[in-house]
Parts: C-alpha cells; sequence; structure tokens
C-alpha cells in the first residue's frame, strides 16, 4: 500500500492503495465517483473514460501510480466545461441513452473529440467513438455530437 | 403463444384489486392487491406498503413504481406514460422508480415478476390505464364533493380538477381527500384520439442521471462494511474444486476469506476481499486442482459433426401441414437443401453480471439487476433457509441484460448466498470479471438447421421440411412441465413453426441434444436463428424465380397477417433508396412476425476488406399503437446493432474450455460496424400495443445476407461470417 496524491475533477485527494490498482478502481472504490464504468477491465470498450490532462484515457489500465500530478476530470466533473455540458445537453436532447452503462465513456470521448475537432465530419466521429455500447445507441451518439457541434460554435 | 401458459388480456381481474391508502406524510397512495386470503386479512395491517404503484403527494407530484427492471428498453418511461395518460397528469410531475420484488408486481403473462418477452407494455397496457383512469375518477370525485357539484360536471388537465364554476384544484390538494374514497368500480377509458401522451414522442426519463454519471447501476451499489467477493470458476462447464491453495491468497493485502462454494453446477472457489483489485489479483492467483470426471468436456468442432448428423434424420415433429410425403413426390431437380450453422452467442451485456447481497441469518436484503425478481428472491430465500417473505430484494438498474439476467436457475443469487452464508453479517458485493461473465455459459444455444425444399412450377416453394437441432432453453428447469409439450421446447423453433407463410406442405421437426454447456434465451430467442433461416431461403427462391423480393413474400404471405405484410409494404414505400444504389453496394431485406409485430428491414451493404459493410438500414415496425414514437425508434435501432452480432462473433468450446473471454475474442458491433444511419417508420394503428424491444432484432442478418448474395452470388449459412 501507497499513498497518491492525485487531482480529481479540481480536488486534490489522498488515496492509500496498492500501487498496481488501475485508476478505475480508485474512483470508483476510495472516491465514491462510480459514474466511471468498468466493462472489460482491458482497455477494449471504453466504459472507463476518463480525461488525463485533457486526452481521453482509458482508466481500467492506468495504475494510479502513473497518474503522478497529471489532472483527472470524470463525468461527474466535465459539466463545469462549457464543451462537456453542451455535449451532455445533446445527449439528453437526442434521447441517446438506453441502458445507459456506456454513455458516461461515450460522453468523454465525444468531449475529447469536439475538443480537438471542433466540426468533426462522419468519418472523424467514426474513427474516434471507438467505445463499445452494447445496446447499440451509435446512429443518435452520432447525431448527438453533430448537434452538440453546431451548439458549440 | 410462446409459452404454455394463457395470459389474460392484462385487465385487472377479479383477483386483484386496487386499494388506495393515505400516507403519513400526506397524499393518495394506491396499490395493487392479490386476492389472497392471506393478504386480505392482513391488508390493514401491512405496514407503508410494499406493493404501492402510484403515490400523489401533497405537492402534486406523482411517482409510479415500475415492476419491470429498465436496461435501456425505456419501460421507465413508457408505463408511466399510460398511467399518466388515463390520469390527465402533468407529465412534469411525473417521476418513476423501480418496485421492489413482490407479489403486487408479478405480471403476465407469465405470473412472475419478469422482464422478458417484450412483454411490459404489452401485457401492462390496459392495466396502467385502469390504474390511471381510476384514481383520476377518485381525485374528481374528492374534488366534486368539496365544490358540491356532480363529477360530471368535472373535467381534468394536466394534473388539475376544474369544476363548472371555474374552481380548480390540484391534484395534490385532492389527494388526501381522494384517499379516502372507495376505489371505482368501472372506470371509462379514454378514446385513443384524445391522448395527448400515449403516441407523443416523449424523452426518457433517465436521461440526466446516465449523462452526468449519477445513475445508480447494480456494481455502483456500496453499504457500509461491504466486501468484494470474486471467484475462480472451474474451466470447464461442471468441475469441481478437488484441492486449493488456500494459505497463498489469504495473507495477500485486504484478502479476507476464500472458500469452495457450490455452483448450480460443480463448485468454485470465492475470495472476499476489502476491495475489488485485491480480490481480483488473490482470485488470479489461486492454484486451483479441478476435479474433471463426470463433466462433460463440450467442444464445438464435434458438436458440428453431431449436429450435422442428427439434421440429416427428422427430429420431434413440432408442426406438420398438408402432405407428410410431399418431398418424396418431387424430383430432385426441383429441390433447394440448405444446411444452416449458427454459433453459440453471449449475452455480453456491458455491465458485468454483480450483486449484492447482505444476510444476517434471519433476513436477507438483495440489490439485483433481475429480469426475473420473484424468481430471484425465491432462489436467495430457498438457498438462505428463509422464507421469500424474509428476503428483501430491490431490483436495480442494468447496464443491459437481453435475457442474461433471467436465467430459471439464478445461477448468480445462488453462489452470492453461498458466499452471505459463510460472511454471514458483512455485506457482500459479488463481481463477475468481463472474463467470467463472457465465459459463464446461459448462451444463445449453436443450432444447425436443414432444410429442404420442393419448388413449385410457379417458383413458390411447396414443400418444406425443416430439422432444427439445438439445446432446450427449458428442458432439465422448473418451468419443464409447463412449456415442454411432447419433447419439443416451443423457443427453439420459434420463427420456424409460426412463420406467416402459406406453405402448403410444411414440416418441422427438431432434435434437442443434451449438452453441457448452459444455454439461454438472448434477446428474440427462437426467432434469431428461425428468422434468419426463413428469410434468407424465402429469398433466395425469389432470386431463382426471378421475383422482386417485396411482391414474392407479399404473394406467399397469409392475407389476414396483416401486421407483417403492414411493414413490409411501408418498408417498400420508405426504402426506395433500394433503386439508386452505387455500383458495389445492394439491398437485402427481410421481415417477420415476431410474436404478432409486424417487423421489416432494408440493409445497404458491401464488401470492404473481405467483411460485409452494413452501410444503412430502414425499418418499418407495425406494433399496433405506438405508446413512445421515440422509444420505438431507439429500440428498433439497438436492436439492428445487437442483431448484427451474430454475422460477426461467436462463442466457441474447445476442450470443453470457452475460447472467447473478452470483448477482442467475441467482438460486438461498434460504431465502425454498425450502420452510420437507421430510419425507423411505425405503421399507424390504433390496436393494442404490441412487444418492441426484440422484433427488428431478427430480421437485420438475414437482410444483410440477402444483400451481400446479390453482391456476391454467394450464400451464406454458416454464421459468423468468417470471409465474404
Ligand atoms: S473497462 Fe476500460 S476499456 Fe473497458
Ligand atoms: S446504452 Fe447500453 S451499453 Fe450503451
Amino acid at each position: 500500500m501507497a499513498t497518491y496524491k492525485i487531482t480529481v475533477n479540481g480536488q486534490r485527494r489522498d488515496v492509500t492503495v496498492d500501487p498496481s490498482t488501475p485508476l478505475l478502481w480508485v474512483l470508483r472504490e476510495d472516491l465514491k465517483l462510480t459514474g466511471t464504468k468498468y466493462g472489460c477491465g482491458i482497455g477494449l470498450c471504453g466504459a472507463c473514460t476518463v480525461h488525463l490532462a485533457g486526452e481521453a484515457t482509458r482508466s481500467c489500465g492506468l495504475p494510479v501510480s502513473e497518474v503522478g500530478d497529471q489532472e483527472v476530470v470524470t463525468i461527474e466533473g466535465i459539466g463545469v466545461d462549457r464543451v462537456g455540458r453542451t455535449v451532455q445537453e445533446a445527449w439528453v436532447k437526442k434521447d441517446v441513452v438506453q441502458c445507459g452503462y456506456c454513455q458516461s465513456g461515450q460522453i468523454m470521448a465525444a468531449v475529447a473529440l469536439l475538443k480537438a475537432t471542433p466540426r468533426p465530419s462522419q468519418a472523424d466521429i467514426e474513427g474516434s467513438m471507438t467505445n463499445l455500447c452494447r445496446c447499440a445507441t451509435y446512429v443518435r451518439i452520432r447525431a448527438a455530437i453533430q448537434d452538440a457541434s453546431t451548439r458549440l460554435i | 403463444m410462446r409459452f404454455a401458459y394463457q395470459p389474460d388480456k392484462g385487465h385487472l381481474s377479479r383477483r386483484t384489486f386496487l386499494r388506495a391508502s393515505a400516507v403519513a406524510a400526506g397524499g393518495l397512495l394506491v396499490s395493487l392487491h392479490f386476492d389472497f386470503p392471506a393478504l386480505a386479512q392482513n391488508a390493514e395491517a401491512l405496514p407503508a406498503p410494499p406493493d404501492a404503484y402510484i403515490h400523489i403527494k401533497p405537492d402534486g407530484r406523482i411517482v409510479i413504481a415500475v415492476r419491470h427492471i429498465e436496461m435501456g428498453q425505456g419501460v421507465l418511461t413508457s408505463l408511466p406514460m399510460i398511467v399518466a395518460e388515463e390520469l390527465d397528469a402533468d407529465w412534469s410531475q411525473v417521476s418513476a422508480e423501480l418496485a421492489p420484488a413482490g407479489d403486487a408486481y408479478k405480471a403476465p403473462p407469465l405470473g412472475i415478476q419478469s422482464t422478458s418477452g417484450s412483454w411490459s407494455v404489452r401485457y401492462g397496457y390496459q392495466q396502467h390505464r385502469e390504474f390511471g383512469a381510476r384514481i383520476r375518477a377518485m381525485l374528481v370525485g374528492a374534488a366534486a364533493d368539496r365544490w358540491k357539484v356532480r363529477p360530471d360536471e368535472c373535467r381534468t388537465e394536466a394534473g388539475v380538477v376544474r369544476g363548472p364554476g371555474g374552481q380548480s384544484a390540484g391534484y395534490g390538494e385532492l389527494a388526501d381527500d381522494a384517499a379516502r374514497r372507495p376505489m371505482p368500480e368501472q372506470v371509462v377509458l379514454k378514446n385513443p384520439g384524445d391522448f395527448r401522451i400515449i403516441g407523443k414522442s416523449t424523452r426518457r426519463m433517465d436521461s440526466r442521471p446516465k449523462t452526468d454519471g449519477s445513475q445508480k447501476f447494480a456494481l455502483d451499489i456500496d453499504l457500509p462494511g461491504m466486501k468484494i467477493a470474486l471467484i475462480a470458476r472451474p474451466p470447464v462447464f461442471g468441475a469441481r474444486v478437488k484441492a486449493f491453495d488456500a494459505q497463498a491468497v489469504r495473507s495477500m493485502e485486504g484478502v479476507r476469506d476464500v472458500f469452495e462454494i457450490p455452483l448450480v453446477k460443480g463448485s468454485a472457489v470465492a475470495v472476499v476481499a476489502d476491495r475489488f483489485w485485491s480480490a481480483k489479483q488473490a482470485r488470479d492467483q489461486l492454484k486451483i486442482d479441478w476435479d474433471f470426471s463426470s463433466v462433460e468436456r463440450a467442444d464445438s468442432q464435434e458438436l458440428r459433426a453431431r449436429y450435422q448428423a442428427l439434421a440429416k434424420t427428422r427430429g420431434t415433429v413440432a408442426l406438420s401441414r398438408g402432405d407428410k410425403t410431399a418431398l418424396s413426390k418431387t424430383t430432385p431437380s426441383q429441390h433447394l437443401v440448405a444446411e444452416y450453422e449458427l454459433p453459440y452467442l453471449a449475452a455480453a451485456a456491458l455491465e458485468c453480471l454483480n450483486m449484492t447481497l447482505r444476510y444476517d441469518g434471519d433476513r436477507a436484503e438483495a440489490w439485483i439487476p433481475s429480469q426475473f425478481a420473484t424468481l430471484d428472491q425465491g432462489v436467495l430465500a430457498q438457498a438462505l433457509g428463509l422464507d421469500p417473505s424474509q428476503v428483501t430484494l430491490h431490483v436495480v438498474f442494468a447496464g443491459g441484460g437481453f435475457g442474461r439476467r433471467s436465467p430459471l436457475d439464478g445461477n448468480v443469487p445462488f453462489e452470492a448466498a453461498a458466499i452471505a452464508k459463510r460472511v454471514r453479517g458483512t455485506p457482500i458485493k459479488l463481481i463477475y470479471t468481463r472474463e467470467d461473465d463472457m465465459r459463464s455459459g446461459y448462451y444463445r444455444p449453436m443450432t444447425t438447421h436443414r432444410v429442404e425444399i420442393a419448388i413449385g412450377g410457379d417458383g413458390m416453394p411447396w414443400a418444406w421440411q425443416h430439422v432444427a437441432v439445438g439445446q432446450s432453453f427449458i428442458i432439465g428447469t422448473a418451468m419443464e412441465k409447463t412449456f415442454i409439450k411432447d419433447g419439443v421446447d416451443p423457443l427453439v423453433i420459434e420463427g420456424a413453426v409460426n412463420n406467416k407463410y402459406r406453405i402448403p406442405n410444411f414440416e418441422v421437426s427438431v432434435h434437442h441434444p443434451a449438452v453441457s454447456v448452459p444455454v439461454y434465451t438472448l434477446r428474440s430467442v427462437g426467432h434469431s436463428q428461425n428468422t434468419f433461416v426463413m428469410e434468407t431461403l424465402i429469398d433466395e427462391l425469389a432470386v431463382r424465380a426471378k421475383a422482386d423480393p417485396f411482391a414474392y413474400r407479399l404473394k406467399l404471405l397469409d392475407p389476414e397477417a396483416t401486421k407483417v405484410r403492414d411493414a413490409l409494404t411501408l418498408l417498400e414505400e420508405k426504402s426506395r433508396w433500394r433503386n439508386n444504389l452505387a455500383s458495389g453496394r445492394a439491398a437485402g431485406i427481410a421481415c417477420a412476425d415476431y410474436w404478432d409485430t409486424g417487423i421489416a428491414c432494408a440493409a445497404e451493404v458491401s464488401v470492404v476488406d473481405n467483411r460485409p459493410r452494413v452501410h444503412r438500414v430502414t425499418v418499418a415496425i407495425a406494433c399496433g399503437l405506438p405508446v413512445n414514437p421515440l422509444s420505438i425508434e431507439a429500440q428498433c435501432q439497438g436492436a439492428i446493432g445487437f442483431g448484427l452480432t451474430q454475422l460477426m462473433s461467436a462463442i466457441t468450446l474447445k476442450d470443453g474450455e470457452v475460447e472467447q473471454s473478452n470483448f477482442d475474442g467475441f467482438r460486438p458491433p461498434y460504431m465502425s460496424d454498425a450502420p452510420a444511419a437507421i430510419d425507423v417508420y411505425i405503421v399507424p394503428s390504433n390496436d393494442a400495443p404490441l412487444g418492441v424491444g426484440e422484433p427488428a432484432t431478427p430480421v437485420i442478418s438475414p437482410a444483410v445476407v440477402n444483400g451481400l448474395a446479390r453482391l456476391t452470388g454467394k450464400r451464406y449459412r454458416i454464421l459468423p461470417i468468417d470471409a465474404v
């Protein structure tokens, strides 16, 4: 066990865990931020996507010992950001969610996409939205990203 | 019927009654009671009823309990819409919550608290309208008394009763008075033409919590002192623990206990730890010596050979129409013989199987994302030696279900109970890792089909013999007596026996081999296979006859099968893009009668890197009165994506072990695999609503394959498609 200081959603937090513990489980179990989801544990589904120093990152494969002073933003904290809030609104407007389990990760990926590419083409969306949705909400995810994009410009 | 059980028409029957009561905090609470003698005697003694359906609070807010789990299908929105319509509620004041397990929430047609079969709205429609209408009548009665006018002089709108002299009162203000009135026996339901909520595209209730991370799913349940349990399962279904080295992992950081538990079949080793990561590390390091004696090592190659041989012989006849010897009266040159092999499939819901349980010796409290809540409650009670009334079961939101959260043997609560008994008093959350989930069985069964068709001079099928080979879902379970007739499991052959094509000489027979791999009903059940078989063959016949695929189907379909005919006709009109395709693209169609819902789809396909690529899909659905068109669209879009899985992925076994363990080996459709556009059209209707959650699932894979056949001239009868 070791103690780490990490910055999550703008707050400094101390956690004492095994150094190999993935950030995902620190968020969920120690910080009680359960909006970030476990789906596969090996980087294949994107349910655990957070922003690490602004980059969409799959937290299930990132040991907490490697986070260092890079800022972590989770779904619980993305709404304070204009792009984040707009994407969340677009998701509601387009009635995207079904079971909703993948959607935290989808939204984190979509926000990262729109920050890097404010006017994404369908090919851009397809290229960067590599999160699994077993309910197959993909057409509405596409529509919501386009909707958010037009509202942000 | 899918099941032999005869459902009532979903009316409130004489054995059930609604009861209104005032609540301490104010307001009107309406519960549904079953007229069981014991319950009736104790009805007044019951505390705050665990069986509330509708609560009108003094501030006018209305909370509706939904007796089905919300796992994405939108039932949390659609059932409240139905109540709110007849209640004339203000939709913005309506919220919904998931009902716990309880007799009051048992639902037709199975008579258990279940979420399956695309039944929730179909069988809840009439009942929930009656709930709403009765409560409305009580509120109106309370207002009329207050104003000393006749009830029929009052009207309601959006949560307010209005009197003849301009009086008005909100439902919240009237709730206490209404609670003291008798429940009306008879109520008049609205004319569908007057609906203002039903039939309007209505956004989901649960969008906000599902977009800001606040929605609690089962895996998010957190109790004081809770520990995490993981299970080291046998690598072969049914194997038992011979010996294991508990000492080596017991000393690991955070590990609390390591012990053997029974499984529904075989046994396993459970690890209980403070955190998921400790539990997982310990579980993964366990050295277990397994006893494989007396287990059958199922193997896909062996099963294929065995099934192929079985398919060459007639099975138990499930349906026979016309002349049994028709095929032998035709010449082989008129025959088409087709053999299909369709794989085991995992549900692979994105939220892995899990549940939380606290057992104190004489009480248990469980949090389960359960599709069969009262069955799971019974499994827990039995395993813990309790009465079901001592088991409180909270139904929690599920990250997808697709059938996997409803096994009849309650395998997950069975395992959790075994762990909770050992650590009595400590709440435990049993978590399946993705690998555990994917390798845990309860798959859509692997099936083989052999169909022999004699084609008439007019190009239409004249004789048709379908032999299906597939494990039964039901044989060997508690429901065997109810559902199995003459050795035939109707679920395995649904979509074949009840298709709506008028083929004069038609026979379906089935073999149910006993295999050690647990199987269960995946979204759209037997239709996922039989509709594939039927619709690819019908298409092949149409091509041979050089006929238009729509015209050919409409000619062959029963003139009385109006729903599927309506869906096909609407699809024909809405998919004219089929006539202007770029080169290298083709369109395929398929249709089905899915337990009375008519469904049809057209898919635009091409071949990219030897793989099928689906560019666009148009769906037409005839599902009676569309309660929430926005949700029907979502369900059809989702079902199309889900239905693509069998073209891409399979669960296979080698020497008894499942070969896939995560989303690399078993790859469900990602965005890049799914069509970029799925347009859904609903046939307008005021008929009673039908199911919408599953119907589009089975039509997409045949539509894609029918399109591919037009591009390549090849028929793909073995799924998944390795290469085009
Ligand atoms: S849980 Fe991290 S990618 Fe699936
Ligand atoms: S909404 Fe269910 S997995 Fe995406």
